[in-house]
């Protein structure tokens, strides 16, 4: 029984997290012992960075302005960044659970505690009663490490991470529609963009440096479409903004296509050429008229048509989305549906047309390419297919018999340790009592494990309830590579070493794996060994980097995959001739009738409910939370509401509200702004606790991707005082 | 390097209120923490749009006129720097004076402090850093050829202000020379200047709820008068 020992005031004044303000050595540190390019650890941008130094701790940050994708620009997470660094939270030795909370205790000791407990849970119930969970923010020699870690010395199939929460929909969608899973276009391609549609992407917050390349793009005289319930930063200069009802954006792309077929703006022989399957979307959106469209989505007939009238007739294009389509029960069509404008033109492929996703997490691309999703294995290959099994396990030495198979999603892993059929768990770097919704039954689900380790720098609020916590080590404390949203896999440099007695993760990691038996299969000596291994096993995969070694990494600032040979210069643009992922080399059309989420709202809970993100804060908040400047940007979450919702409920700018949901509530002051749906309310969910937005979610999941339904729920709001 | 040719622009317009200059402006090596830039919403009830405000380093500042203690000096760069902490009586006068609202008190430090484009930075072939890492490019640094080829909008950097005209060394970039934008956010909002319902999906018989069978209740049977597309619309033949 995995319950809390301490209040949680003790855990926040033991652990934190405690805001820094101020650099290691103050603020008269001195000049640093060296400056090291390196990368930002937040989201998937990885934007370079250079971090100044100063024995062994990193003391303050200068741009780096040679680094092409950013060239010095940062946002102030990145500023801030370094502020982790030294920090007094920081976890400096391995902890054991103890009647006051946590004690410190060896490595030996928690190592084989941790070993224990896994024998002893696989013994009695199977070893699928082991379940292990991984994130996106690691390096993409940690993803495959742990998918390594999870099949041969855990042997469980219930491996998965918190890209699942993230980019599981868009991922999806890109296979089905293109036959590989990545942006198509370098970032590059935005400012060459004559049109661009901004659909479910607070960009200008969450992917702050990309910001400059559409505005690039405007000077040049693009015109800018956003979609959002929200007028985002991004949406506020937007030519064309379309105030999508929540829930509502396949319909809405439907329409839009409905329009452009009646007017002719489809590229009639990149579609016969290039593509299957056009014929079902056209009979599909026969039906979205702008009129039934604008019945669904809420967004004004005329702006369909006008949305349609610049997009589908121009030269060049992007479309770019993030979460805001993604995280529904329907992610993967509203992404297929949206893919649909894109193949209708033709214009993928191209300098300055193309198509991508908003990657959340720092390796939000990397992270989901190397194997450490239940669905599959090194080289993005599937888990389920005989030929894709062969090759690993006779990669890795292994009878493919004993390959796992495919496992339990996260949020299905959090379901089945709540239902008692999975006792143990092992997670690194995920914090779902924050992320995953419904976080009170997360909690529950918690309380049940029989034995809960967890590898990390900060004690989050879900490794409060961990019976060993293996303090592990920050971004700039290991080196690596991560992939960038663009599909650039770019050089992250050792800054330091792990203060005190705390480990770099994949020796962590590799030591447990000798616990169990399994050494032969982990002996490496850096984390260069396990990138070369992992290249090795791309090889000839959907996902191939077996061209890659850091030395050209680093000479070019990144490589784009698919990099097949060690002579070839990676892939930038993908698609170029209309020649896709798929066998036949076409693309593929899906028709989606629109359909409802999975909660909508009634008279009992007759308000949307959405959630996202604050430009000052960074998933969970585990690292943000403990950076003082950005959490005086902005301290707690505040509930958006429109004020013709606000004076229906009798409620002012910074009331205290209680909103409701089906699952739970929460008490918080209102921000009564026009800049969002009147029918709608929205939360920022980086905190934890009793101000988690994640108390009301619903956790009802796509089911194809299995993303839960981050935005949209039926909630309702009363005024407190 | 010298920099004698760069210099600084600011275009509010392009602004999306990140708040990384403020935090980078406290990472300057000699502003040990304190931001001197400020970015304020312009009216947050009613949108988002935010203004970031440097000083723009007037070439004849008032700040510097005002002041009674002869704390404000300017160097042989233009930078008009913060006041000298032996000098500075803390009166306020170049915080009531500046007609671009720059100086600000700080009464824990009995000081004026003021944005001093980072000249620890700029004296030796840096960028500021706020115009380093702005990521929307509200806050640029480089040189004037440079932003007229990149951007619509033009440079101003003359001010008038009643009889007093200013002249910065800080650049202002202004609407572009085109005609207005052809669309309004706000026009494309269903439910400005009208009676919107907030509930309206909640109603027995709403479109397009959960609860509802979304075609059948909505739709327009085949052969009802078709919703057309527009005038060219050949939906419903």
């Amino acid at each position: 029984m995995a319950t809390l020992t301490i209040p949680e005031e003790k855990y926040i004044e033991l652990y934190g997290p405690t805001p820094a303000h101020t650099p290691s050595g103050g603020w008269d540190n001195g000049e640093p012992d060296k400056l090291v390019k390196t990368h930002c650890c937040f989201c998937g941008v990885q934007c370079g960075i250079q971090l100044k130094v100063k024995d062994n701790k990193v003391t303050g940050f200068e741009p780096w302005e040679e680094f092409p994708v950013n060239q010095g620009k940062l946002c102030p997470k990145g500023v801030k960044r370094y502020l982790q660094n030294d920090h007094p939270d920081r976890l400096l030795t391995p902890l054991i659970r103890s009647e006051d909370g946590f004690r410190a205790a060896g490595w030996y000791e928690a190592m084989h505690k941790t070993a224990a407990a896994i024998k002893d849970i696989q013994a009695k119930h199977g070893k699928d009663a082991f379940a292990f969970l991984g994130g996106a923010s690691m390096t993409n020699e940690k993803a495959y490490l742990n998918g390594k870690f999870a099949r041969i010395a855990l042997q469980t199939a219930n491996i998965d991470y918190n890209g699942r929460l993230c980019m599981v929909s868009a991922g999806a969608a890109n296979r089905m529609a293109f036959g590989v899973d990545r942006a198509a276009n370098p970032w590059s391609d935005i400012p060459l963009a004559k049109v661009i549609i901004l659909t479910g992407t607070n960009l200008a917050e969450c992917f702050p440096i990309l910001t400059d390349y559409v505005w690039r793009a405007r000077d040049a005289g693009a015109k800018i479409i956003v979609i959002d319930p929200r007028i985002t930063p991004i949406a506020r200069t937007a030519d064309l903004f379309l105030p999508v009802r929540p829930g509502r954006d396949s319909a809405l792309a439907n329409g839009i296509l409905h329009v452009m077929i009646e007017r002719g703006w489809t590229d009639e022989k990149f579609i016969a050429e290039h593509t299957h399957d056009f014929d079902k979307v056209r009979e599909l959106v026969k039906r979205y008229t702008p009129e039934v469209t604008e019945k669904i989505t809420g967004v004004p007939a005329a702006s369909i048509i006008k949305a349609a009238e610049m997009w589908g007739p121009a030269e060049t294009s992007m479309l770019l989305h993030a979460r805001g389509i993604e995280h529904h029960t329907k992610g993967v069509e509203n992404v297929l549906t949206y893919i649909n404008l894109v193949l209708a033109t033709g214009r993928i492929g191209k300098p300055g047309s193309g198509y991508g996703t908003i990657t959340g997490q720092g390796n939000g691309q990397g992270g989901r390419e190397h194997g450490q999703r239940c669905n599959q294995l090194p080289g993005g290959r599937d888990i389920n297919k005989p030929e894709h099994r062969e090759f690993i396990a006779d990669f890795w030495g292994i009878p493919e018999p004993e390959l796992p198979k495919q496992g339990l999603t996260a949020c299905e892993i959090i379901d089945a340790i709540e239902r008692g059929e999975i006792k143990g768990l092992l997670s690194i770097s995920f914090n779902p009592l924050v992320s995953i919704p419904d976080s009170n039954r997360t909690r529950a689900a918690l309380e049940k494990l029989e034995f809960f380790g967890c590898i990390d720098f900060f004690l989050s609020e879900t490794a409060r309830y961990a019976d060993v916590v293996l303090a592990g080590s920050l971004q700039e404390e290991d080196e690596g590579t991560v992939t960038t949203g663009e599909g650039r896999c770019v050089r992250l440099r050792n800054s330091v070493s792990p203060p005190e007695n705390a480990r770099v993760d994949w020796k962590i990691i590799c030591e447990l794996a000798e616990l169990l038996g399994k050494e032969k299969f982990f002996t490496y000596k850096n984390a260069g060994e396990i990138f070369t291994e992992l290249t090795a096993a791309s090889k000839g995969g959907p996902i191939d980097y077996s061209g890659m070694t850091y030395e050209k990494i680093e000479q070019n600032m990144g490589v784009f995959w698919p990099c097949p040979t060690p002579e070839h210069p990676g892939t930038p643009r993908l698609f170029e001739g209309g020649k896709f992922h798929h066998p036949d080399g076409k693309a593929k059309f899906h028709a989606y009738e629109y359909r409802p989420p999975a909660e909508d709202v009634d008279p009992e809970f007759p308000i949307f409910f959405t959630s996202g993100r604050v430009v000052s804060q960074y998933l969970s908040g585990t690292q943000t939370r403990r950076i003082g400047g950005l959490v005086d940007q902005y301290p707690e979450p505040l509930c958006e509401m429109h004020p013709l919702l606000a004076e229906r409920l009798g409620i002012k700018d910074r009331d205290v509200v209680r909103v409701v949901t089906r699952r739970g509530d929460i008490t918080l002051p209102a921000q009564v702004v026009k800049t969002i749906r009147p029918d709608t309310v929205f939360i920022p969910y980086h905190w934890a606790g009793k101000k988690a937005a994640n108390q009301l979610t619903n956790r009802a999941l796509d089911p194809i991707s299995k993303i839960p339904e981050y935005k949209v729920c039926a909630c309702r709001v009363e005024k407190v005082r | 390097m010298t920099n004698g040719d760069l210099e600084f622009f600011l275009d509010p317009s392009r602004c999306i209120g990140c708040q990384a200059c403020v935090q980078a402006c406290a990472e300057c090596g000699t502003h040990r923490g304190q931001a001197m830039i400020h970015l304020e919403y312009v009216h947050r009830p009613t949108g988002v749009q935010t203004a970031p405000v440097v000083c723009m380093h007037c070439e004849d500042p008032t700040c510097a006129r005002v002041c009674p203690a002869d704390a404000i000096k300017q160097d042989d760069h233009g930078i008009v720097h913060s006041a000298a902490k032996p000098r500075c009586v803390a009166c306020s006068n170049c915080v009531i004076a500046c007609p671009f609202g720059v100086p600000k008190m700080k009464t824990e430090l009995d000081l004026m402090m003021k944005c001093d484009m980072c000249y620890d930075r700029t004296s030796v072939g840096k960028k500021p850093m706020c115009a380093t890492v702005c990521p929307s490019g509200a806050l640029y640094y480089g040189r004037r050829e440079d932003i007229a080829a990149m951007r619509r909008e033009t440079p101003v950097n003359e001010f008038q202000f009643g009889r007093q005209t200013v002249r910065t060394k800080v650049n202002m970039m202004t609407a572009p020379d085109m005609r207005a934008l052809p669309f309004e956010v706000l026009d494309f909002l269903p439910w400005e200047g009208k009676d919107f319902d907030p509930f309206e999906l909640t109603r027995a018989g709403a479109p397009d709820v959960a609860a509802s069978a979304v075609w059948e209740d909505f739709l327009p049977a085949s052969e009802e008068a078709p919703a057309r597309c527009g005038s060219h619309c050949q939906c419903h033949p």
